[in-house]
C-alpha cells in the first residue's frame, strides 16, 4: 500500500483543481509542471480551472479494475473545460444512453473508492450533466 | 553505423502456458533463434519485458536471463517500454551492432501474465497509463481505447461493423499460424455481439492475456553470410517516438501523433514510403488501435482506417495486408514480447516461411509496437537482402 504522502501531495490538484499557467506563453497545464511543455518556460502561476466544460469522448466501464469492482459499471469521459484543459474523470448522476460527445458537463467533488483495508478514501472530480 | 541483418528468429506457441516459468519460456524461444541462426556465442543479450515485477514478481531479467540462457557473463539487460518493450529491445540490440560495440546480439521479449487473476492484470497493464490523472479515476486500457473508438466513430463515421471486421480478419490470418494462441476464425456477429468490457469495445475486441516469448539474432550484413546459412534479412529503419502520457493531453484524441512521429522517420531513414511496403505488422491491441495505426502509419488516409479490413484492403492477398501473423488479437499479446514476435514474422515472411498466410512475393515488412495508448512506439523496416 502506497505511503499518505502520495495522495495529500495531489490534493491541490484533485479538490480545488490547481494549476499552473506559464508566465511565458499563457499555456496552463494541469497537473503543474516543472517546465512548460511548449515554451519551455519555467515561472508559472497558480490559477484554478473553471467547473464547466464539454465532453469530447466517452465510455462505460463495465469491467473495471479491482480497486473499483464495486463500482462497475461506472462512465468515464474526457472533457475540455472553459479555457481549453483536458481532463479525464467519472460521470456521475447520468443514464448510460444519455452520453453524447459535445454533452455539457460540470465538475463536483465527489468521493471516488475506498483503497484497501483500513486505506485511504479516496476524493476527486467527477463530471455531472450541466442540466 | 554498420548496416545491421536478422539472422535468427524463434518462437514457441503462445497461450496459457501453466507448466512453464517465466525463465523458461525466454529461454526456450532464445534457444531457438540462436539455433535458427546457427551461432555458437552471442556478445550481449536485450530483454524486452513490461512487468515482470506485478505479473511474477520478478526485476532484475538481464541477469535472470542470461544466467538461465547459460550466457552469463555476457552484458545483459531488460528494456521497459510499456507494450513497446520488445519493438524497444530490438532496436537497442541493433544500436548495439550498428554501433560496432558488439557483433552478435539477441533480442529477445517475455511476458508471463498469467501467474495473477484477472484483475492483477488490469492493474499490472494499467501502469502504463497516467498513474495519478487516469488511473486514479478508474480508467482502464480498454476503457482509454474505448474513448478513442468513440471519437474516430463521432469524427469519421468509423463504425461498430468496421471494428468487427479488424478481428475477423487477424482472425482469419492467425488461423493460418500454428503458433498463435487463439488460432481460429471469429464471426462478424461473435465480435459485436461478446461481452462489453468498455462501451463499444467487446472482449473480442481485446487483444488476450497471454503468456509467451521472441527471440532474434542481430549481427553486421557483411558478417552475416560467414556467421549464417539463413538467408539474412537487413534492418532498413528503426525508428522511435513518445507522446503525452495521459491521452487527455492529446489535442486529437484519435491521432496516434508518436505512431506518426515514428513512421516519418522509419520511411526517411530507409529512402521508402508507405506504397513501397509489402505488409504490415501493427499493434492491434484493440480492433480501433489497428484502425489509428494504419492510419497513422500512412497506409490510409485520416479519418479512412475503418474501411481497410471492411474492403479486403488490408487482407492477405490486399492492397496493402496487415497483420498476417493474426496479429495481437489472434496470436496473442505477451507485452514484452510482442515487438520482437513482430519482427519475427517480418523475418518469416521475407524467407518465405508462412504457409497459408504467407504473403506472396513480399520484399520489404514493417513493424509498429506502441506502448500505452502510443505513449511511445518504435517502427521498424526490414527488407530482403
Ligand atoms: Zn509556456
Amino acid at each position: 500500500m502506497s505511503t499518505s504522502a502520495r495522495y495529500w501531495r495531489e490534493i491541490p490538484q484533485r479538490y480545488r483543481l490547481e494549476a499552473a499557467k506559464c508566465r511565458k506563453c499563457g499555456k496552463v497545464h494541469f497537473p503543474p509542471r516543472v517546465i512548460c511543455n511548449t515554451c519551455r518556460g519555467r515561472e508559472f502561476e497558480k490559477v484554478v480551472l473553471p467547473d464547466a466544460g464539454r465532453l469530447l469522448t466517452h465510455t462505460v466501464i463495465r469491467i473495471g479494475p479491482s480497486a473499483f469492482s464495486n463500482e462497475t459499471p461506472y462512465a468515464m469521459g474526457i472533457a475540455e473545460l472553459d479555457g481549453g484543459v483536458r481532463l479525464t474523470a467519472q460521470i456521475a448522476d447520468v443514464e448510460f444512453d444519455e452520453l453524447t460527445v459535445g454533452m455539457p458537463v460540470r465538475i463536483e467533488f465527489r468521493k471516488l473508492r475506498e483503497e484497501g483495508e483500513a486505506g485511504i478514501l479516496c476524493y476527486g472530480y467527477k463530471f455531472v450533466p450541466a442540466r | 553505423m554498420r548496416d545491421v541483418a536478422v539472422i535468427g528468429v524463434g518462437m514457441q506457441k503462445w497461450g496459457e502456458l501453466w507448466e512453464k516459468s517465466l525463465r523458461d519460456i525466454f529461454t526456450e524461444s532464445a534457444l531457438l533463434a540462436i539455433d535458427d541462426a546457427g551461432v555458437d556465442h552471442i556478445d550481449a543479450m536485450y530483454v524486452g519485458c513490461m512487468t515482470s515485477g506485478l505479473f511474477v514478481g520478478q526485476e532484475h531479467l538481464g541477469s535472470v536471463m542470461a544466467d538461465y540462457l547459460g550466457v552469463a557473463p555476457i552484458p545483459s539487460v531488460r528494456v521497459e517500454s510499456a507494450c513497446a518493450s520488445g519493438g524497444v529491445a530490438f532496436r537497442q540490440a541493433f544500436i548495439d551492432v550498428a554501433s560496432g560495440v558488439h557483433d552478435i546480439v539477441l533480442a529477445g521479449g517475455v511476458e508471463k501474465m498469467n501467474d495473477i487473476d484477472g484483475g492483477g492484470a488490469t492493474h499490472a497493464l494499467s501502469t502504463a497509463a497516467d498513474a495519478e490523472y487516469e488511473v486514479y479515476h478508474g480508467v482502464t486500457f480498454p476503457g482509454l481505447y474505448a474513448m478513442m473508438a468513440v471519437d474516430h466513430m463521432h469524427k469519421y463515421g468509423t463504425t461498430r461493423d468496421q471494428l468487427s471486421h479488424v478481428a475477423v480478419k487477424n482472425h482469419r490470418n492467425g488461423s493460418r499460424n500454428p503458433l498463435a494462441q487463439y488460432p481460429y476464425e471469429l464471426t462478424l456477429e461473435q465480435v459485436a455481439g461478446s461481452l462489453l468490457v468498455a462501451d463499444p469495445i467487446t472482449i473480442l475486441d481485446c487483444s488476450p492475456i497471454t503468456d509467451g516469448a521472441a527471440a532474434a539474432i542481430l549481427c553486421p550484413l557483411d558478417m552475416a553470410k560467414r556467421l549464417s546459412k539463413r538467408p539474412p534479412v537487413k534492418v532498413l529503419a528503426s525508428a522511435h517516438a513518445t507522446d503525452t502520457i495521459a491521452l487527455h493531453s492529446r489535442p486529437d484524441i484519435s491521432w496516434l501523433s508518436a505512431v506518426e512521429k515514428a513512421g516519418e522517420k522509419a520511411y526517411k531513414a530507409a529512402g521508402l514510403g508507405p506504397k513501397d511496403i509489402s505488409f504490415v505488422e501493427v499493434h492491434d491491441c484493440f480492433t480501433i488501435a489497428e484502425i489509428c495505426a494504419i492510419e497513422a502509419l500512412g497506409f490510409f488516409e485520416r479519418g479512412k482506417g475503418g474501411r481497410g479490413a471492411e474492403s479486403g484492403e488490408t487482407a492477405v492477398g490486399g492492397r496493402i495486408p496487415v497483420n498476417p501473423s493474426g496479429g495481437l488479437k489472434s496470436k496473442g499479446h505477451p507485452v514484452g514480447a510482442t515487438g520482437v514476435a513482430q519482427v519475427l514474422e517480418v523475418v518469416k515472411q521475407l524467407r518465405g516461411e508462412c504457409g497459408g498466410r504467407q504473403v506472396k512475393g513480399a520484399t520489404i515488412g514493417m513493424t509498429q509496437n506502441m506502448g500505452g495508448v502510443a505513449g511511445s512506439c518504435a517502427v521498424h523496416i526490414l527488407g530482403s537482402v
